[in-house]
């Protein structure tokens, strides 16, 4: 059966096998790296024409249709265009800082790709604590996009990074909090026991009620934390015009959109591990005839349509809600999300000692 | 209890709220036949302006190459924005009288606002409002445009 | 020097939404005095897009001013038209025929509706959803379709002639018309499940923008601003023109003077205007479509006043005559301009967030306040 395992295996043998040892240490780093870059450039591709097409048959429109056979060649031009565009630095803006900022934003995103399973065995750091380090590395992104708020010395700028600093801060809680709902159940914060938990059913199926609460809640928090609609009030067009990135151009412009698709991918595929199990196919329980045919399908199908499903369900979000305010958004987290997903948790806790999960 | 209640109730009632609209924009996302996109330039052969539609002023001529203007200066009068500008000469007839004629019928299409007022205003029918809307051009000075063609002359029995 | 002017040592921020700026709609200009994200003082800025339309009408004849109108008020700019065609009428002292009475009020509803639209997809737009806007333009188009069919374009019809209409009904004009009221029914309960429930929609609106009756008459609002406070105004019900007294509909009240008050008011207007549209489409009577005027049209000597109601509120016309082919002096009174001077008065103490949504339901058209 075909597998990218089998591939990686076969590679690592090759190359510790016909050189030394730091050698092929360092050409795997390598082809890591490129691989790392690669999958950012497409995905970044791949989702921008996505939410384009997503967008456009929600808006009765056709959408992208005139480069390539359906549009499909369209951002690719336009990553060309941006990419030789001016990237004008303003004349009162903090030039260090703001020109570090769209690297620090997708430096952190890049990182958080370290623990996410794409595959069975493609993994690029299995590390014993994966969930605390996803939680805590995509804090980090708030970071750059206050620097890029300051350093542009604009206000709708400085109004948009509050903003973000303002919502990130508050649902990070609850993303955390039903973070360590599913973690509680597993008992570890490595990825791959996470997934190999679900090995007979989901969470969100094994977990009663409270895994789908904290599904939901983890799906609202992200969408927050992404910046995306009904929660993207650090851009809110019109508002603030772009918000934290209204003096950006050219290249560094793409990088914070790039950093943004490629954040949505990692919070689906953190979503995808813990709550749907990763590369895990749907196995129910003991039926065995039904999991085998389930196991023919590639692992990595399973991960990819996982993702893409709840990307899609956050650009069904972004098209159709209108925006939130700022008291209310922290109305919402503060009121509503918190305290919600305090009480899972405790309920999840409750579940896991009694082992009343499946 | 009250409290709960309502809590509960108004987060059940805007998860629902929500989903009705979700619900909406999932139609239209599967049903491809609702999209209303035109592609504009590739559809050009389908597209049917009504005749009524205002694109520029033109002049009729018939297969002689007459037209029905006699100069009379009443769109140039009607005109709000000086878009007309009629040039008029004297035609020596057989008799040996001498008669008004239209010599350049002057149209600036850059200063039209296709208000119909000198359509309406035409005692002859001379002019009229073509359907044509793709006006742009490289150099301004092709907009300004001579309505009557070359060579043509009034209709007979156009007074 | 720019900072100095950009904080004021209360610790307030001044920040110059616009002349280009998303949610202004046209190059209106606020100066807002911000003080974290809490708005204390918008100070609107005026002229960008001045064309001087009233000094412009002086110096043309009583049938091509009208035409001008059109650019002021660009989505009800046959409403305007019809006012100006109303107020040499009441100079000339002509009796319009029947038809042409119809036709206008037909063509006036589908313009409001038509505007209505537009400014429900641009509301949405305002507060963050961008889909309602393309369904909107879906139905709009029908209606400037139907526009173009009858009157030769989509935008700035120019249908008004003093005395009538410039050109009959088109014959595929009630069969469309009917088309588009029977398409349009079922897409308004759409608006409503898309925008009107949601919940978000709701608490970005209720509650936000407060406008008491006393403020608004004060300020001269009309329109569906002043009508969701409450007041009366609706030139079509308290000084009816052309066969509006004959018409049977009613003018929407909301109470809550908020937002989401406004906003009601609009839908409900919409529904409104498509039932006069239901009563009047079967009901043409036969005739003439314009009265029988002179070639060349001189006013009598004196004052002339007249007022509708467009998609915004009151729209007036004053013209002083001396006499001659051309008028002395035009007023015009838009609605916009009136309705954006309390915009200072409802948007202190609330959020940029809800500025936006305010400027929404107040249904701005800048050339309109501008002229």
């Amino acid at each position: 059966m075909f597998s990218i395992e089998h591939i990686t295996h076969l590679i690592d043998a090759w190359l510790y096998g016909n050189l030394p040892p730091t050698l092929a240490l360092l050409i795997e780093c390598l082809i890591v790296g490129l691989a790392a870059i690669t999958l950012f450039a497409v995905l970044g591709l791949v989702l921008v024409l996505m939410e384009r097409k997503v967008s456009a048959h929600m808006q009765i429109r056709l959408g992208p249709n005139r480069v390539g056979p359906g549009g499909m060649f369209q951002t690719v031009a336009d990553t060309l265009k941006l990419a030789m565009k001016e990237g004008l630095t303003p004349d009162g803006a903090d030039k260090f800082l703001f020109n570090l900022a769209p690297y620090l934003v997708i430096v952190v995103s890049m990182m958080i790709l370290a623990p996410v399973a794409f595959a069975k065995g493609v993994q690029l750091w299995d590390l014993n604590i994966g969930v605390l380090y996803v939680t805590a590395i995509s804090s980090l992104s708030v970071i750059g996009i206050l620097m890029a708020g300051w350093a542009s010395n604009n206000k709708y700028s400085l109004l948009g990074a509050m903003r973000s600093g303002a919502q990130i801060v508050s649902y990070e809680l609850s993303a955390g909090m039903s973070l360590i709902s599913i973690v509680v159940l597993t008992g570890s914060l490595r990825i791959s026991d996470i997934i190999a938990s679900q090995q007979n059913g989901w969470w969100l199926f094994k977990g009663h009620i409270p895994a789908v609460i904290s599904f939901a809640i983890f799906i609202i928090a992200v969408t927050a934390e992404t910046n995306r609609a009904p929660f993207d009030l650090a851009e809110a067009e019109s508002e603030l015009t772009a918000g934290f990135h209204t003096e950006y151009s050219g290249m560094k412009f793409a990088l914070f959109f790039l950093a943004e698709y490629v954040n949505i991918f990692i919070v689906c595929a953190i979503a995808a591990t813990l709550f749907l199990g990763g590369w895990m196919p749907l196995h129910i329980g003991n039926w065995a005839g039904f999991n085998h045919v389930m196991d023919y399908i590639p692992s990595s199908i399973w991960f990819v349509g996982k993702v893409f499903s709840l990307i899609f369900l956050i650009m069904w979000f972004r098209w159709t809600f209108p925006r939130l305010r700022i008291d209310q958004l922290l109305r919402l987290e503060w009121k509503y999300l918190l305290p919600i997903s305090m009480l899972n948790l405790l309920l999840m806790t409750l579940i896991a000692i009694n082992g009343w999960h499946f | 209890m009250a409290f709960l209640n309502k809590y509960i109730s108004d987060v059940f009632g805007a998860v629902r709220s929500l989903l009705k609209g979700m619900r909406l924009t999932g139609y239209y996302f599967t049903h491809r036949r609702e999209i209303i996109t035109q592609q504009y330039p590739d559809n050009k052969e389908q597209m049917h302006l009504p005749e009524r539609f205002r694109g520029e002023v033109v002049m009729t001529h018939d297969a002689n190459n007459e037209h029905a203007c006699t100069g009379c200066t009443a769109c140039e009068l009607a005109c709000p924005n000086a878009t007309i500008k009629i040039i008029t000469k004297f035609d020596i007839s057989p008799e040996g009288k001498k008669k008004k004629a239209l010599d350049t019928f002057v149209y600036h299409l850059e200063l039209c606002t296709m208000c119909n007022l000198c359509i309406e205003a035409c005692p002859t029918d001379a002019i009229k409002m073509a359907q044509t809307f793709e006006h742009s051009v490289t150099d301004r000075s092709q907009l300004t445009k001579k309505l009557n063609k070359p060579g043509s002359k009034i209709r007979e029995g156009i007074e | 020097m720019i900072e100095e002017l950009a904080t004021t040592d209360a610790g307030e921020m001044v920040v110059n939404v616009g002349p280009q700026h998303p949610s202004t709609h046209g190059v209106l200009h606020l100066v807002i005095t911000l003080r974290g994200e809490t708005i204390r003082k918008v100070e609107p800025h005026l002229g960008y897009i001045h064309r001087s339309i009233e000094k412009m009408c002086e110096s043309l004849s009583y049938r091509q001013f009208i035409y001008v109108t059109s650019r002021m008020d660009y989505l009800s700019s046959h409403i305007n038209n019809h006012a100006c065609a109303l107020c040499v009428e009441k100079g000339l002292q002509v009796e319009l025929p029947a038809r042409a009475k119809v036709i206008r009020v037909l063509m006036d509803e589908l313009t409001r509706l038509a505007s209505h639209q537009l400014w429900w997809g641009a509301m949405a737009m305002d507060v963050g959803a961008l889909t309602p806007f393309f369904h909107a333009f879906r139905e709009r188009e029908a209606i400037n379709d139907i526009m173009e069919e009858t009157c030769g374009a989509r935008l700035t019809m120019n249908y008004m002639v003093p005395g009538g209409v410039m050109a009959d009904l088109h014959p595929n004009f009630q069969k469309r018309v009917k088309d588009f009221i029977h398409l349009f029914r079922s897409k308004i309960d759409e608006y409503d499940e898309l925008v009107t429930g949601n919940v978000i929609f709701r608490s970005r609106m209720e509650g936000v923008g407060r406008l008491s009756a006393a403020d608004a008459i004060s300020y001269g609002c009309t329109g569906p601003t002043a009508r969701g406070s409450g007041v009366r105004c609706d030139i079509r019900k308290l000084a009816p023109y052309e066969i509006y007294d004959q018409l049977q509909f009613e003018e929407p009240l909301e109470t809550g003077g908020d937002c989401f008050a406004r906003y009601l008011v609009r839908m409900r207007e919409m529904r409104q205007s498509l039932s006069i549209i239901e009563q009047l489409i079967d009901n043409i009577p036969q005739g003439d479509f314009q009265a029988k005027t002179k070639a060349v049209l001189k006013l009598p000597k004196g004052e002339f006043y007249s007022r509708v109601e467009t998609a915004r509120g009151e729209f007036g016309v004053y013209i002083i005559s001396e006499g001659g082919m051309t008028p002395y002096r035009i007023k015009f009174r838009s609605p916009g301009f009136s309705n954006l001077s309390a915009l200072d008065h409802m948007a202190r103490g609330y959020k940029i967030g809800d500025l936006v949504a305010i400027m929404g339901t107040l249904d701005l058209v800048i050339p309109d306040i501008d002229r």
